[in-house]
């Protein structure tokens, strides 16, 4: 038999029929993950066709996008005081009732960001194919499953027929070797990968990220890595299943369990590319020469090690505009910056281990006068572990909100933004022009480059905030 | 939905480079649970001023702008989030068309659903494209071609299947009812 890449057997076994070069193949979904806000007009489709869902059961629905990380609007204290917002989850909720499918509501305890409920329930598991009205659906891609983000209409063909019409995507092999230093984290090595790869350079692939320091990482490591294959353009990210993989999903919720769960792990075994199998592209990242990153512009291409300076590029258009728009000068040092706001969420940062990591540097140092620190945990599970923990404790000692899970600040949709002007660091994943609120200016980095800049009320160096 | 045979309209450049769908359509405008009305909001922070007053340099609050059919952007147009909002709100608008070098995955596959033709086109063309904003151009989906403003034509890429949709007026939701039974064969295959 000849040698496949994890894409190609994860592609195969999904196809229920091939294309052809006049049409797509039909390719059978898995998983279906939904939300509040890239739904509703595919659940009025099926209501005007007198359409049915083909398989309910394969269909899990939350809230997150649009739903207000205040503790008393969230449990129906006080009302939710978006009004478009409280429809569009009222909306939702009757949808999930009406077409069968489980939601897990406003005050559900397994209630979060839809990419970082999937993997902690178990639901999320190699060889499956997972989609979700939502682009970061490539976040799922680490645990060797293909993920990729589809829009309404798509959501009306996942629901109707539990199946989706696919051209076959090329492969791209990012291959990372070596050990990331101190300091730097799986965030910093995303961003360094999309700072060489260009926010275009995925466009039309699936990336299959390999090599020794992608096997050292852990899930919630890879986690943040696939979620932002999306920024460099490619559809899906990729990282093969391994012992890592297994030692996560053992004992979850949704996961296989007993003898079922061995069998699962044996079908997992023969998932990852085969010694020989070709990529259509490949590129080679040293992980020894990353730095921790921070963007400086208008998309999550442009960025550089902390401790550099904005780059100069006389007579490029693009680059004139976006630092205009962001209030920076070419040539100025990144560090020192000040900042007014800070965002430590969102499906690529808002795990446990990112919470500890930078509640970690925050021991002990209070948020700086004048800087507004917002942390919000992926997930109320997530919630609650950090506060069995004590974190919530150290980041309110420290003078930062403590907050319900959502999408918040990452998209500013619920009202959670960032003012006019204002500069914020953000542990989320795309500093465009107005995507925190209007006029907002992000700079995307890693949670403990978040907690550091928090108490220097200026971007600063995680670095010298280690134990 | 309709079928689209040929558009022929004048065009609005917007050459930026990755013009991302949060800037065609902003988070704040998708608690919305219809398709309707979302072109009143296309581009609204570009379009807009904070006290939602026209920006007068702005391409599409030119007064030669209206009325126009074909937007000629920048390479990477559509990259970042699915959300399909953001062909609905370029649709709802007027438009009808994208040129450009490069077209972001989820924002081509939403556009084709759609019935927004996404045309990618040469670096030269594309440059030919934006030297002449306001100059009438015209597509033919059946050729798969574009004749500039000079006359010439050239060919374009695009995903054959898409294209008989719209040329027929087909929406792909009917052709994937249509697999119910190799659907039903697939989950048997599955379950065995």
């Amino acid at each position: 038999m000849t040698a496949r890449t994890l894409f190609e057997k994860l592609w195969q076994a999904h196809e229920v029929v091939p294309e052809t070069v006049d049409t797509p193949a039909v390719l059978y979904v898995d998983l279906h993950l939904t939300h509040e806000v890239t739904s509703p007009q595919a659940f009025a489709t099926l209501r005007e066709r007198g359409l049915t869902v083909r398989r309910p059961e394969l269909t899990v629905a939350t809230l997150d996008h649009s739903t207000p990380t205040d503790r008393d609007q969230l449990f129906g204290k006080v009302p939710i005081r978006m009004e478009s917002a409280a429809r569009q989850i009222r909306e939702f909720e009757s949808n999930c009732a009406e077409f069968g499918i489980e939601l897990l509501g406003l005050t559900h305890e397994q209630r979060g960001i839809v990419h970082i409920i999937g993997p902690e329930l178990g639901l999320t598991q190699p060889g499956k194919t997972i989609v979700c009205g939502d682009s970061h659906t490539s976040t799922h891609g680490a645990f060797g499953a293909l993920a990729f983000g589809i829009g309404t209409t798509e959501v009306g063909h996942v629901l109707a027929t539990q199946c989706l019409l696919q051209r076959k995507p090329r492969t791209l092999a990012v291959n990372v070797e070596g050990e990331l230093g101190r300091g730097v984290t799986a965030k910093d090595l995303v961003l360094s990968i999309i700072h060489q790869l260009g926010v275009g350079g995925g466009t039309g692939s699936v990336i299959e990220y390999r090599g020794s320091t992608i096997r050292r990482l852990s899930m919630e490591q890879r986690m943040t890595v696939c979620n932002m294959s999306i920024e460099a353009g490619a559809r899906a990210g990729l990282v093969a299943p391994d012992e890592t993989t297994y030692a996560y999903l053992e004992g979850r919720p949704r996961a296989p369990k007993g003898t079922a769960f061995e069998r699962a792990v044996a079908a997992w075994r023969k998932l990852p590319t085969d010694p020989g199998a070709g990529f259509d592209r490949e590129i080679v990242i040293d992980a020894a020469g990353i730095a921790p990153m921070i963007t400086y512009g208008t998309n999550p291409g442009m960025s550089v090690p902390i401790t550099g300076t904005v780059p100069v590029r006389s007579g490029d258009g693009v680059h004139a505009k976006a630092l205009e728009y962001m209030g920076l000068t070419a040539g100025q040092p990144m560090l020192g910056q000040k900042v007014e706001f800070v965002f430590l969420g969102s499906c690529t940062n808002a795990r446990l281990s990112d919470l500890r990591e930078a509640a970690g540097v925050l021991g002990g140092h209070k948020v700086a006068t004048g800087v507004r620190f917002i942390v919000v945990p992926g997930s109320q599970q997530i919630k609650r572990a950090a506060e069995a923990e004590g974190l919530d404790r150290v980041f309110i000692d420290a003078g930062a909100e403590w907050r319900e899970s959502g999408c918040s600040m990452c998209l500013g949709m619920n009202g959670d933004v960032v003012t006019r002007g204002a500069y914020c660091v953000s542990t989320s994943n795309r500093n465009f022009e107005g995507r925190q609120g209007v006029g907002a200016r992000t700079l995307l980095a890693s949670p403990i480059t978040a907690a550091a800049s928090a108490i220097a009320g200026r971007i600063a160096d995680p670095r010298g905030f280690l134990a | 939905m309709d079928p689209i045979r040929t558009i022929r309209s004048r065009t609005v450049a917007m050459p930026r480079a990755n013009i991302d769908t949060d800037q065609i359509m902003p988070a704040r405008f998708l608690t919305t649970t219809t398709r309707a009305g979302l072109g009143e909001h296309l581009f609204a922070d570009w379009r807009y001023d904070a006290a939602g007053r026209p920006i007068a340099e702005f391409a599409l609050n030119r007064p030669d702008a209206a009325g126009c059919q074909i937007l000629v952007a920048g390479r990477n147009f559509g990259c970042g989030s699915s959300r399909e909002h953001a062909p609905w709100g370029l649709y709802d608008y007027g438009f009808r068309a994208v040129i450009s070098t490069e077209i972001a995955d989820i924002f081509r596959s939403n556009a084709l659903k759609n019935g927004l033709v996404p045309v990618l086109v040469d670096e030269a063309s594309h440059a030919a494209l934006l030297a002449r904003p306001g100059a009438e151009v015209s597509i033919d989906l059946e050729r798969s071609s574009l004749t500039l403003p000079d006359g010439s034509e050239v060919r374009f890429p695009i995903e054959p299947f898409a294209r008989y949709c719209l040329l027929n007026g087909i929406d792909q939701t009917s052709y994937l009812l249509s697999k119910q039974a190799a659907i039903a064969d697939y989950e048997r295959r599955m379950q065995a």
